[in-house]
């Protein structure tokens, strides 16, 4: 009896007041975006633009996670991808007149080509040689953007600048500039996210997990790896060149020095801090890439008055800090994850879980 | 015919600071397959120890030696403390940790230096006899020095019980640890020789590309290619390929695309050797049993 009544509980033991961890999840995604779209109407416009670079932070972390996370093919490089989009928007915008909706769908196209043309010759560089190379291409992608046959369209370093009035909400609706494009990335970012989810739970999603996991016996199951691991690049750069057209509709302006080989970087500490592998990590990643510049500037903007409390006086050094403090805060952060939650803020929510659900189930 | 000798000279003057800096990237790849992306970093620090060195007034020399002794205290430190933890992690979590020491030494350079792009003195007197009409004295000397570091480490490596030993622990940790080599601090010092090899090359540099924290992301990139082009296990190789990258270099942004995206010639290099022979030029073909 004794036996069964524990078979009756297990299951029970992985809950917390009464709700099972799917519910838990429905329930929190439901309030998230429950959130998501109320918070514009409370907020002012450059904290509404703030939001609006998250979500498109998201969907670019997205793209990089499904690449590097799920698939293991290490990109240093997205920014290249994100520049992509974002140059295709600005140029059949500015140059065209192509109305800015309709170019994000080719930015996203054009990018999963081209990404698709990379996919290729990186099947023959593994780990260290795919980072190398997408290093090299996230260095050169400022100067690439500079090259002079091509200034007539990318206007070479002054960049391209788009028409702000072009992105004013439509059809009369009642909302600023700031909150229209928020709603238009965030009706664009959720779709892709539940597109991203379906791929990824479904038979596509485990045969490019266990290309990761292990890519022979991937191979010997019949998955097909060339096409796989290709088309995954081209998907990854569709989803960060969308990110990328939607950056330049939002800052209305795009120049080569916008993609330095730091915003790459910055796209690789997203998905570490939120979480490889995992989809609300992307979430998690971009809400740190975007705000804890921001805190680490004010924690720089105090530096100079912690020293001068601590030490008696200012030094030369603390002034300076305020340029330096976002990314040597980046650095340790990466490193210490690395040490000390290697699967980022999402596994340890989900390590949270586990935790405290099997806590319960010992002490009834 | 003179512009494009001067253009080969000046060619194998930055080539030999990518040889340097190649060489450095692949002493740490034959003894841990790492590839250690913070290399340029680290050379770029020591150059502005140096700077400081000689800013309180020490001669150039021996701020030359005091700062590759520094360096290669730097790199000890930095293996012993940082990379040991992850030496048996996924090529993922190293290269993330080696991404963040990228970033740490860069903005720390910045924080404590400033970003302002600042002169660095040559200790090679333009009119030297060395100088000829082809090529400027720094650029002589400079080829000069990365011989001399380059005969340096080719006799210890060589001739020394310390550089067998090292050789030892990179080619087969498992029985060098059964002979009582401690294999965990050869690795230690394999990346203090990196760094110190790699500190040289900066101050080398410095006087060429002038001195800010942003200095070693393109020398960084040529010696990569060159270690590549060479094949990346192979010293020797790697060191070839890195003059012939500055060679390339030159003559391509003369002649061929420009100045301007002179860094693209780099990226089309290590692609292209990645591709078509990804043991490069002298390396080894890799094969894995799977």
């Amino acid at each position: 009896m004794a036996s069964v009544s524990e078979t009756e509980t297990a299951p029970r033991a992985r809950e917390i007041a009464g709700l099972s961890l799917a519910r838990w999840r429905a329930i929190g995604l439901a309030a998230f975006l429950l959130a998501s779209c109320v918070l514009p109407f409370f907020l002012s416009n450059y904290h509404n633009l703030q939001l609006t670079i998250v979500v498109i932070y998201a969907i670019a972390l997205m793209g990089l996670n499904l690449l590097t996370g799920f698939n293991g093919q290490i990109s240093l490089g997205h920014g290249a991808f994100y520049a992509i989009g974002a140059y295709t928007t600005a140029i059949l915008t500015a140059k065209f007149g192509v109305p800015y909706w309709a170019t994000v769908p080719v930015a996203g196209i054009l990018c999963l080509l081209v990404g698709f043309l990379i996919g290729v010759p990186a099947l023959r560089l593994e780990g260290l040689y795919l980072a190398l190379a997408t290093f090299a291409l996230a260095l050169a992608t400022p100067q690439l953007l500079k090259f002079k046959p091509l200034d007539p369209w990318t206007g070479g370093v002054q960049g391209v600048l788009l028409r702000r009035s072009a992105s004013n909400p439509p059809w009369g609706l009642p909302l600023t500039r700031d909150q229209w494009l928020y709603f238009l990335c965030l009706a664009i970012a959720v779709p892709m996210f539940w597109a991203a989810r379906n791929l990824i739970r479904g038979r596509i999603g485990r045969a490019i997990v266990a290309i990761r996991d292990h890519p022979v016996a991937a191979e010997t199951m019949g998955v097909n790896i060339a096409l796989y691991k290709s088309a995954t690049f081209g998907v990854s750069a569709l989803y960060t060149g969308v990110a990328g057209a939607l950056g330049a509709v939002v800052v209305g302006f795009v120049a080569p020095e916008s993609f330095p080989l730091f915003l790459s970087l910055s796209l690789l500490v997203g998905i570490v801090v939120g979480g490889l592998a995992s989809i609300a990590g992307a979430i998690f990643g971009a809400f740190f890439i975007e705000f804890v510049p921001n805190l680490s500037d004010e924690l720089s903007r105090n530096i100079p008055t912690i020293a001068q409390w601590l030490l008696g006086y200012t030094p030369n050094v603390a002034e300076r800090a305020a340029t330096a403090a976002q990314w040597t805060i980046y650095g340790l952060v990466l490193i210490a994850f690395m040490y000390l939650m290697p699967t980022g803020i999402a596994g340890f929510i989900r390590l949270a879980w586990a935790r405290l659900t099997r806590s319960r189930g010992k002490h009834p | 015919m003179a512009a494009f000798l001067h253009q080969v000279f000046s060619g194998l003057a930055t080539g030999g600071i990518y040889a340097s800096v190649a060489l450095a990237l692949v002493m740490i790849y034959q003894a841990t397959h790492h590839v250690n992306f913070a290399q340029g970093e680290m050379a770029m620090f020591s150059t502005y120890i140096c700077s400081s060195l000689i800013a309180w007034g020490l001669s150039y020399w021996i701020a030359f030696l005091l700062t590759l002794a520094i360096a290669f205290l730097g790199g000890l430190a930095i293996e012993r403390i940082v990379v040991r933890p992850v030496e048996k992690a996924p090529v993922l979590s190293v290269v993330i940790v080696f991404i963040g020491l990228l970033v740490i030494i860069n903005s720390m350079a910045g924080a404590i230096y400033s970003y302002t792009i600042r002169p660095f003195p040559s200790p090679f007197p333009t009119d030297a006899w060395y100088a000829g009409s082809f090529i400027n004295a720094h650029e002589a000397g400079s080829i000069g020095v990365t011989f001399a570091v380059l005969a340096l480490v080719y006799a210890f490596f060589r001739f020394t019980p310390l550089g067998l030993a090292m050789r030892a622990a990179a080619q087969n940790p498992v029985s060098s640890r059964l002979v009582g080599i401690r294999v965990g601090w050869m690795l230690g010092i394999g990346w203090g020789l990196a760094a110190a090899i790699g500190a040289a090359a900066g101050i080398m540099a410095a006087p060429i590309f002038y001195l800010d924290p942003n200095m070693m992301g393109s020398i960084l990139l040529y010696s990569f290619a060159g270690a590549l082009l060479g094949g990346i296990d192979n010293p020797w190789g790697a060191v070839i390929g890195g003059f012939a990258m500055g060679v390339l270099e030159n003559l391509a942004g003369a002649y061929l695309v420009g100045t301007e995206i002179k860094l693209s010639v780099a990226l089309i290099v290590i692609v292209g050797v990645l591709v078509a022979k990804p043991s490069g030029l002298f390396g080894r073909q890799l094969v894995s049993r799977v």
